[in-house]
């Protein structure tokens, strides 16, 4: 929501820190959290927070647990220890309201998952219309919107299979964004673009950053992580190995982020 | 019309007697396919019930069996089972009823199947997706599922339909005034089976090679797509 005050064309590649005021609400709190496929340990009791207006990147290696603890965010996953909570609501406790979470909580993966037969514009508007009761004209307002936040106003009327990988991760991102959400999370989310579409996406998200969008991200990408972070951490082994601001990528305290940074390199 | 009857044989009434034999069997095809989508919907739909939960679980083994028992019974023997079953039950029903029955029964552990394929080939992703944007179930079956699953249902659809036409025939063992029994009776008066019968395989041959064109057609623009 505060996200659409702020314009996004502006692209400064290293954004400052925003002065952070002391007290900031906890947008997700996880208390050793535990996440187990069947006898396979994948979470081993993870304690992180997420304030509100930060972007929280999460890094480490293929099979550390990151995406795991982000499907749990919004409850693709199902806890088994620990406590998770999540814009207020407690997801370790029965009874959940999940359709209810997802509304505070949008997340883009790396596949996009755009609905194929419908239009970009109705892809948008599909979850307000439906969700939110929107109305045509209202919800149509709004795809403009979010749609030329993501720099796509052009591609309203088009198919997903005519536009690039780039462009429909923006979409994808457009959709998200639809359902105004105060949380966005980011599953590796230009792992299967090329370098130049994986820049426009990458672009898009730093705007949505310094508008003050909290995020988590998970990602490959170590030089964005080292620029966009306001939290990095580091997850090893279904643990959190090591956390920080931006700058434990520079200064590792632990000889595993050190290995993971310079293979990265 | 008699024209077409007369070089082999047969009188301008006889023809139009097997024409409305032919007449019955679109009607009977007819009841297949509605009778089988309406409860061919219903049972894909069972079978491609998410997994977790004694109801789910309950359902797809309930569809399961159903689909199971009855591809394992040739169709003529379902038609007895129904017109006998219905007259022990001490009603007297037409054989279009009972061949109507049947054929809803049997159509629809097939069309079931079919379409269950269908459901399942849409990516689970876009199950998730929707999940995500907090669309109900069914919406996300109604919106984002059914769309894409239609896409794909159409060309085996209408093949399909070619094999109700086909199979209504097998009406003719309770006594259902169809085609096939109507060129029978034709055969009965006149002696003359080979011009009869080819004459019922033209037009079973000038119902259902229209649907298999269609439905090839549906085939190739589906690949295009």
């Amino acid at each position: 929501m505060r996200a659409e005050t702020d314009g996004m064309t502006i692209a400064d590649p290293r954004p400052a820190t925003p002065a952070a005021p002391p007290e900031r609400e906890t947008m997700v709190c996880f208390e050793d959290v535990r996440k187990a496929f069947g006898t396979v340990e994948v979470l081993r009791g993870i304690t992180v927070d997420v304030h509100r207006g930060d972007v929280t990147v999460l890094v480490g290696r293929s099979g550390s647990g990151k995406s795991t603890a982000l499907r749990c965010i919004n409850g693709l996953e199902a806890i088994n220890g620990g406590r998770l909570t999540v814009c207020g609501r407690r997801l370790h406790e029965p009874g959940t309201d999940l359709r209810d979470l997802r509304q505070d909580v949008g997340i883009v993966f790396q596949s996009y998952n755009l609905f194929p037969h419908l239009t970009v514009a109705q892809n948008v508007m599909l979850a307000p219309r439906k969700v939110k009761r929107l109305g045509l004209s209202e919800a149509r307002e709004l795809a403009r919107e979010v749609l030329h936040k993501v720099g796509l106003a052009d591609k309203a009327e088009a198919y997903p299979e005519q536009l690039s990988g780039g462009q429909q991760q923006r979409v994808a991102i457009a959709r998200s964004l639809a359902m105004q959400p105060r949380l966005i999370l980011f599953d590796e989310v230009t792992s299967a673009l090329d370098p130049e579409l994986t820049g426009e996406v990458l672009r898009v998200i730093e705007g949505l950053a310094k508008a003050g969008m909290t995020m988590v991200l998970v990602t490959h990408e170590m030089g964005f992580a080292r620029s966009v972070a306001d939290q990095l951490v580091f997850m090893h082994k279904g643990t959190v190995w090591e956390k920080g601001s931006r700058d434990i990528l520079r200064d590792p305290a632990t000889p595993e982020l050190r290995q993971f940074v310079g293979n990265g390199l | 019309m008699s024209i077409l009857g007369l070089p082999l044989g047969l009188t301008p009434d006889q023809f139009l007697f097997i024409l409305r034999g032919a007449g019955w069997t679109l009607v009977l095809s007819l009841f297949g396919f509605v009778g089988g989508t309406s409860l061919g919907l219903p049972l894909a739909l069972a079978r491609a019930a998410r997994k977790g939960g004694l109801g789910s679980w309950l359902l797809r083994q309930g569809a399961g069996a159903y689909v199971a028992l009855v591809q394992g019974i040739p169709l003529p023997v379902i038609m007895f089972v129904v017109y006998f079953g219905v007259s022990i039950g001490g009603f007297e029903v037409p054989a279009l009823v009972a061949a109507g029955i049947a054929m809803t029964l049997w159509s629809a552990a097939y069309l079931g199947e079919i379409w269950r394929g269908c459901i399942q080939a849409v990516p689970r992703t876009q199950w998730e997706a929707a999940e995500c944007l907090a669309l109900t179930p069914a919406q996300r079956f109604v919106h984002v599922i059914l769309p894409q699953a239609m896409r794909v249902a159409v060309p085996p659809t209408v093949g399909f339909l070619v094999q109700i036409v086909k199979n209504t025939s097998y009406s003719v063992v309770i006594g259902f005034f169809d085609l096939t029994y109507s060129a029978k009776v034709i055969n009965n008066a006149t002696y003359k089976p080979f011009q009869v019968f080819t004459i019922a395989a033209l037009i079973y041959f000038l119902i259902c090679y229209p649907m298999s064109v269609a439905s090839r057609r549906f085939e190739a623009r589906m690949r295009r797509a």
